[in-house]
């Protein structure tokens, strides 16, 4: 129990030095910068500011940082009333994925001239990891929202535990071979120009990467072998296996991105195996009529399914 | 499955009807659900489907004495993923509007159940004009799934057919939302089933 506890402790203290890592800014009156919305920035100053100086837009420049040139044009700020805090409201929305800097002419607090400050204004590269995370698994679910990897996910859903079997085996062929195939596409198919052979590859290192962990699990895990064994095969015939390698070439992903991508499609294809699963067990104490019986019925279901997982889009986090 | 005896239209006849690959083998349903929100979709992916399966099938017939048993299915994943990269270029290149509605599809056809079925099933163990013709029956089976789909949805959903104002209005758009893809489908199985069921039962009585 106490080292439960201390765990605990530890991954929270983990937790928030990850999360001040990604508030530290390039003034030492400015405590924090965020984004709010999709056209706002928010600034925390330390301690009050002088509001004829906070609530001039001429004070504030902003570009992308991808590119300087385009100066993007300030709308409207607002200062809180204990003026510690300016909301810069722009006339476009802002591509937030980017990270942005904003220039401020010399900050006047209290009277005092502060100096200028040049910020950086980023999402926090771990929200950014876990928005894609839970974008894979529960918004843009491959299952129910993607409609990709139907056939295996109607094949192995008939059982519950077939459909644990399946999911996990799943997820960590597709996390091994999603990570060789950023590998590969990073440092051979790019710099040598070899990008239009994508499908060729990808498809190749699906089934090698099925194959080895074939081989490891046999050798190291002969028990696991005999429970999931069965399953590594279907994994080919998986479309989300070579859907995910793709994705990640196609939005540039990095190694943790690459990664978080992989676990959330393995997460998602679980959790919507599982889901299927417990319905279609219920399905089958069930008088359906007798053209409907087995696939037709199990469609229907999982269309009921893909209208309740239309209510994640609305989700996002930062 | 030895050599086949049959026909070259009765092959096509098959593929079409009997071996349906979407309503019949229920196999590739993943673009069957996610993009037949209309006929020209449908039209574009089958073509696609249809481009690869033929050339595979005749591929794999040609080399189909010199393959190894034990290395076969590999052969005819390499051989399948070269044709769907040029399928892939040639439409990225004529047609990039439709390329990109179609999205990660075109390039998932590698992965579709149905083609290296037909390989393993037909084209390593017959000729190649053979091969063929089993690959146009089994491409315009496929794309026919995909043009009655696109039809059900397109016209309900938007009152269109092909892009061209037929109804109007729009009856129900529910049909255009991606999830209403897994009901067509359903309901389309299900009336496949009862449509045979009948016909059996009148053939008996």
């Amino acid at each position: 129990m106490k080292r439960l506890a201390t765990y605990r402790l530890l991954a929270g203290a983990l937790l928030v030095a990850l999360l001040l890592a990604g508030c530290k800014t390039g003034h030492q009156f400015v405590k924090a910068t965020e984004f709010k919305d999709t056209d706002k920035i928010v600034l925390t100053f330390a301690g009050p500011v002088d509001e004829t100086w906070a609530k001039n837009p001429a004070n504030y420049s902003a570009y992308a940082q991808p590119d300087p040139d385009i100066v993007l044009k300030v709308k409207e700020v607002a200062l809180s009333p204990e003026r510690t805090q300016v909301t810069l409201t722009f006339a476009s929305p802002l591509n937030t994925k980017d990270p942005h800097v904003l220039s401020t002419t010399n900050i006047v607090s209290e009277g005092q001239d502060l100096g200028a400050a040049t910020l950086t204004v980023k999402k926090l590269y771990f929200g950014v990891l876990l928005s894609i995370l839970l974008g894979a698994a529960l918004i843009n679910n491959f299952v129910f929202t993607k409609y990709i990897g139907l056939c295996v996910f109607f094949g192995t859903s008939q059982k519950k535990g077939t459909a644990v079997g399946m999911g996990v085996v799943f997820t960590i062929v597709i996390a091994c071979a999603a990570m060789m195939a950023w590998a590969l596409y990073q440092f051979v198919l790019k710099p040598y120009q070899l990008t239009f052979l994508n499908i060729v590859v990808f498809i190749g290192l699906v089934s090698l990467s099925v194959q080895g962990v074939d081989t490891i699990l046999r050798k190291v895990n002969p028990v696991l072998f005999k429970a999931f064994g069965v399953y590594l095969v279907l994994v080919i015939a998986n479309c989300i296996a070579i859907a995910v390698p793709l994705i990640l070439a196609d939005n540039e992903y990095n190694a943790p991105e690459s990664f978080m991508l992989a676990l959330g499609a393995g997460g998602g294809f679980l959790i919507a195996l599982f889901l299927m699963a417990s319905a279609r067990e219920k399905l089958e104490l069930a008088k359906v009529p007798a053209t409907f019986k087995g696939l037709p019925i199990a469609f229907v279901t999982a269309g009921l399914f893909a209208l309740a997982f239309l209510g994640f889009s609305g989700l996002s986090i930062y | 499955m030895s050599a086949t005896t049959k026909s070259n239209t009765q092959l096509v006849l098959d593929g079409i009807l009997k071996e349906n690959p979407i309503f019949k083998l229920a196999l590739s349903m993943c673009p069957a659900v996610g993009i037949s929100t209309s006929v020209m979709n449908g039209l574009l992916l089958g073509t696609a489907v249809l481009f690869v399966q033929v050339f595979s099938s005749c591929t794999i017939a040609i080399v189909r004495n010199y393959i190894h048993p034990r290395i076969r299915i590999p052969t005819y994943t390499l051989t399948i993923a070269t044709w769907v990269t040029v399928i892939d270029l040639v439409l990225a290149a004529y047609v990039p509007g439709a390329y990109k509605a179609m999205g990660i599809f075109v390039k998932l056809i590698v992965a579709f159940a149905i083609i290296t079925m037909r390989l393993e099933m037909f084209a390593c163990r017959n000729t190649v004009p053979k091969s063929f013709w089993d690959g146009i029956g089994m491409g315009f089976g496929f794309m026919f799934g995909m043009v009655v789909l696109g039809f059900v949805r397109e016209l309900l959903g938007s009152g269109t057919l092909l892009g061209y104002d037929i109804l109007g209005f729009r009856p129900l758009l529910f049909f255009v939302l991606p999830s209403a893809g897994f009901f067509v489908v359903g309901l389309m199985m299900g009336m496949f089933n009862w449509i045979e069921v009948g016909y059996n039962r009148r053939k008996e009585g």
